[in-house]
């Protein structure tokens, strides 16, 4: 062990440094994601550059190594015998197990990190509240702990990220939205607005408050990296703040029967003064549609 | 501990020559070619699903076949691919041949038992099959089958997908009752558990893991099945019911599946390796500890199938963690192998091919699911292409290559005869590029947008679709050689000899294909599974 040629060592150093080099490069420059249009989303595509550029690197070091072995000791033609007789090494086993735990630990305190600037942390409601209200299942009532909040519907998970990044600029937009086989429907609470399509303004945090009619669906905007399964009996909570003007497709991702494929809505980003715009000209105040 | 008496029961009772094949047969080795050729049956009938599924995905509209058609052709493909074929074969098949070698005995602990085992799997193979037919509308709601989706589609198809289901978990419960007892109980005298072929290690994790979870599985679908037939609400949110809970419980089983599916393979490519680059497996101690592992941790990672369904966050964290946390141990198997690799004399033939490719196709799998173990980056590609991506490159890439790699090595075991080498590397570099072409792209896809189990696309997705449906295409005609290969050489292919490929495993020490009671006289004693390169002119001594 200690009689490594110094050209070993040099080649192994080289070898390793292109590699990690190749890998960040790749992360760094092959775009793999959609236009970032929600407030999280860069956040979410840092994690992604970070962890496409470990992943290269294990991948590629592991593929080079592997055929490198192959070629390096491929079995020459006419050649009975053993390889050497080894069967473990404890220092390299110590090695490659002490790798990929610390490979893990960083990524899992990274995404934790990530996870936390989304604003997944924040508890959007009291957890021990567990009552449901449409169901009054006192069986549930239990497990609740604070009884005064038994009239109190919980709201499940979901990306809290209200209370994160909430810009001076105005207060939380909520959106009740239905989703029902095949369609979503988002209602405007405060301006009594119904809408087959989702409208919102930038720069200004959007709380959506979604529950299933039928089956389980699921809320997810590529463009704003976020997805939230829209549940019957359990409401949920999804909160987002978009960034960038433009019009962007609602997809639903959990199947939910024959037309899922179909079912499709669009979310409409507009700047603060066209939303301003569309909501006067929506609002049944207005018109009589 | 005594062997059985093999009078007992391989008598002149059981029929003899290739009627064997169809009958109640006790014989472990019988048993094991019954689970191989019955599930490659139902491979090519998954396949063909998964044919109709890319071409209907060939273009953006849904054109091919009715809408819940299409939900019918998923659901099927993926339990037949799981339940009929993955899991019999690479437990079942392999299991039954080898378990009883490797541990010296003559039969399986309980060979009734086993028999059984394998004679719930034809009917309950042809129940779901049949369901499409007969039912009038065969199961829609996926092979996950959530509530309520489950209890809104056609009630007739949902409950036949539920009792054929139950009837293949039986199957499986029984096959680790019977790995457990055969591993545990049936040890040649003299053999040491620590001596044992790394594949016993990996079935006894794997059965360790059916006998604990499939239950769970069992008793979530009678549940499911009282709320379609008998109208209770376990999961009915309209009668109080609460559907995140069915999850909890379906995937308390079929996380485990994953390494129910898996971990076979990772013993079986501990076999193949040693073999075939002429050297000891790396790192005995650390491979058998890496398999309790997995099987702990898989026991504790099934929420982050969860992780938009409104999992609280202390619980998307756990569950991130112990799920990044599998990655350690998966990683020590992989460095092993390598090492085994590293300083032999290689000899890149089929079986090796495909235990390369499952090396580098697992390894891209692996680093896919750890992303998609972090909570922040599952929300956006769950239930996206992304993840049919990785699961393939699991299940396919990782344990079909291997089943593939198997086949090629204990072919000769279990004819006597050779496979043919230029159609294995044929079938191999079909079967490679085939897989790469059709899965890779959909991890794009997924990051792009395109979710799963849908029968439209925006027509943005058109060319990589088409690029993963000519994948699929290359992978159906990649089953052409096989085909050929094995019906070619089993009339007049290439005598292989006892041991042909010079191993030391216990299997190789007795006539190929071997006699009912495995061995002439007594069990070998074999303390040494890898043992090249010590004795460089012959084969291990065997101790009888």
């Amino acid at each position: 062990m200690c009689t490594v040629p110094i050209r070993t060592v040099l080649t192994v150093i080289t070898a390793t440094t292109a590699l990690v080099l190749t890998g960040l490069w790749v992360g760094y420059n092959v775009n793999m994601l959609p236009l970032d249009a929600s407030s999280n989303a860069p956040t979410y595509d840092a994690l992604f550059k970070v962890l496409f550029s470990i992943g290269m690197v294990l991948f590629l070091g592991i593929v080079i190594l592997l055929v490198y072995s192959l070629f390096r000791f491929r079995r020459r033609s006419g050649d009975l015998s053993d390889g050497l007789a080894i069967e473990g090494n404890l220092p390299l086993e110590i090695v490659w197990t002490a790798i990929p735990a610390i490979v893990v630990l960083f990524v899992g305190i990274y995404s934790y990190d990530i996870y936390e600037r989304m604003g997944g942390m924040v508890a959007l409601n009291d957890h021990s509240a567990m009552a449901h209200t449409a169901m009054d299942h006192s069986a549930m009532d239990h497990s609740g702990m604070a009884s005064g909040e038994v009239s109190q519907a919980r709201v499940w998970g979901g990306i809290g990220g209200a209370g994160m990044d909430a810009a001076p600029t105005g207060a939380v937009l909520p959106v009740e939205v239905t989703a029902m086989q095949f369609a979503f429907i988002f209602h405007y609470p405060d301006a009594n607005i119904t809408s087959g399509e989702l409208h919102v303004p930038t720069g200004q945090p959007v709380e959506l408050h979604m529950e299933a009619r039928d089956v389980i669906h699921a809320f997810w905007v590529p463009q704003f990296r976020l997805k939230q399964d829209v549940i019957p009996g359990q409401p949920t909570v999804l909160s987002f703040t978009a960034t960038k003007a433009g019009s962007y497709p609602i997809v639903c991702a959990e199947l939910c029967g024959p037309y899922h494929g179909g079912m499709r809505s669009t979310v409409v980003v507009h700047e603060p003064e066209a939303y301003a715009t569309w909501l006067q000209q929506n609002s049944p105040a207005s018109t009589t549609t | 501990m005594t062997l059985a008496n093999p009078s007992d029961f391989n008598g002149n009772l059981q029929p003899q020559g290739w009627l064997r094949y169809f009958s109640f047969s006790l014989d472990h080795k019988v048993i094991g070619l019954q689970y191989l050729v019955c599930g490659f049956i139902f491979y090519l009938i998954g396949g063909a699903l998964a044919g109709a599924i890319r071409t209907e995905l060939a273009t953006p509209l849904s054109d091919f076949m009715p809408r819940d058609t299409y939900n019918e052709v998923l659901t099927l493909h993926g339990t037949v691919m799981i339940f009929l074929w993955i899991v019999p074969v690479v437990n079942g098949a392999f299991g039954n041949y080898l378990i009883p070698f490797y541990v010296g005995a003559r039969d399986m602990a309980f060979p009734r038992l086993n028999a059984v085992a394998f004679w719930l799997i034809p009917p309950a193979g042809i129940l779901l099959i049949s369901s499409y037919f007969i039912a009038g509308a065969a199961a829609q709601s996926g092979w996950t089958a959530y509530p309520p989706l489950s209890l809104t589609t056609p009630a007739a198809g949902q409950v036949v997908w539920i009792l054929s289901v139950l009837l293949l978990g039986g199957s499986s419960i029984f096959g680790g009752i019977n790995f457990i007892a055969t591993i545990l109980k049936l040890r040649r005298p003299g053999l040491k558990l620590m001596q044992l072929p790394m594949y016993c290690w990996a079935m006894l994790g794997t059965s360790i893991l059916v006998v604990l979870s499939t239950p769970v599985l069992a008793g979530t679908l009678i549940l499911l099945s009282f709320d379609i037939i008998a109208h209770t609400g376990f999961f009915n949110p309209a009668l109080g019911g609460n559907v995140v809970v069915y999850q909890h419980l379906f995937w308390f089983y079929s996380h485990p599946a994953v390494y129910i599916m898996v971990l076979p393979a990772f013993g079986l490519v501990s076999e193949i390796l040693p073999v075939h680059a002429r050297k000891p497996l790396f790192g005995y101690t650390t491979m058998v500890y890496s398999i309790m592992a997995i099987v702990f941790l898989g026991l504790i990672v099934w929420a982050h199938h969860m992780f938009t369904s409104g999992t609280p966050p202390w619980m998307r964290l756990f569950f991130t963690i112990a799920t990044s946390f599998i990655a350690v141990p998966t990683g020590i198997k992989f460095f092993n192998w390598l090492a085994t690799l590293w300083g032999g004399k290689i000899a890149l033939n089929s079986a090796m091919l495909f235990s390369c490719a499952f090396i580098v196709n697992f390894v891209f799998g692996g680093i896919t699911g750890v992303a998609l173990a972090q909570v922040p980056f599952d929300i956006h590609v769950h239930d996206t292409y992304f993840v049919v991506g990785h699961f393939h490159y699991i299940v396919y890439g990782g344990t079909v290559f291997v089943i593939f790699a198997s086949l090629y090595h204990w072919y000769p075991k279990f004819t006597g005869r050779m496979l043919n080498e230029d159609l294995g590397r044929l079938h191999f570099l079909l079967t490679f590029i085939g897989f790469n072409l059709c899965f890779a792209p959909q991890h794009w896809l997924g990051l792009n947008g395109m979710p799963r189990r849908v029968a439209e696309y925006d027509p943005t997705f058109t060319t990589l679709n088409q690029v993963s449906s000519v994948g699929a295409l290359l992978m159906a005609i990649s089953t052409i050689p096989l085909l050929i290969n094995v019906v070619v050489t089993a009339l007049n292919g290439k005598v292989a000899g006892d041991n042909p490929w010079n191993a030391l495993t216990p299997e190789w020490l007795t006539s190929s294909p071997p006699p009912v009671e495995n061995w002439i006289g007594e069990a070998p004693l074999v303390t040494e599974p890898y043992g090249y390169g010590q004795h460089q002119d012959q084969p291990q001594e065997v101790q009888a």
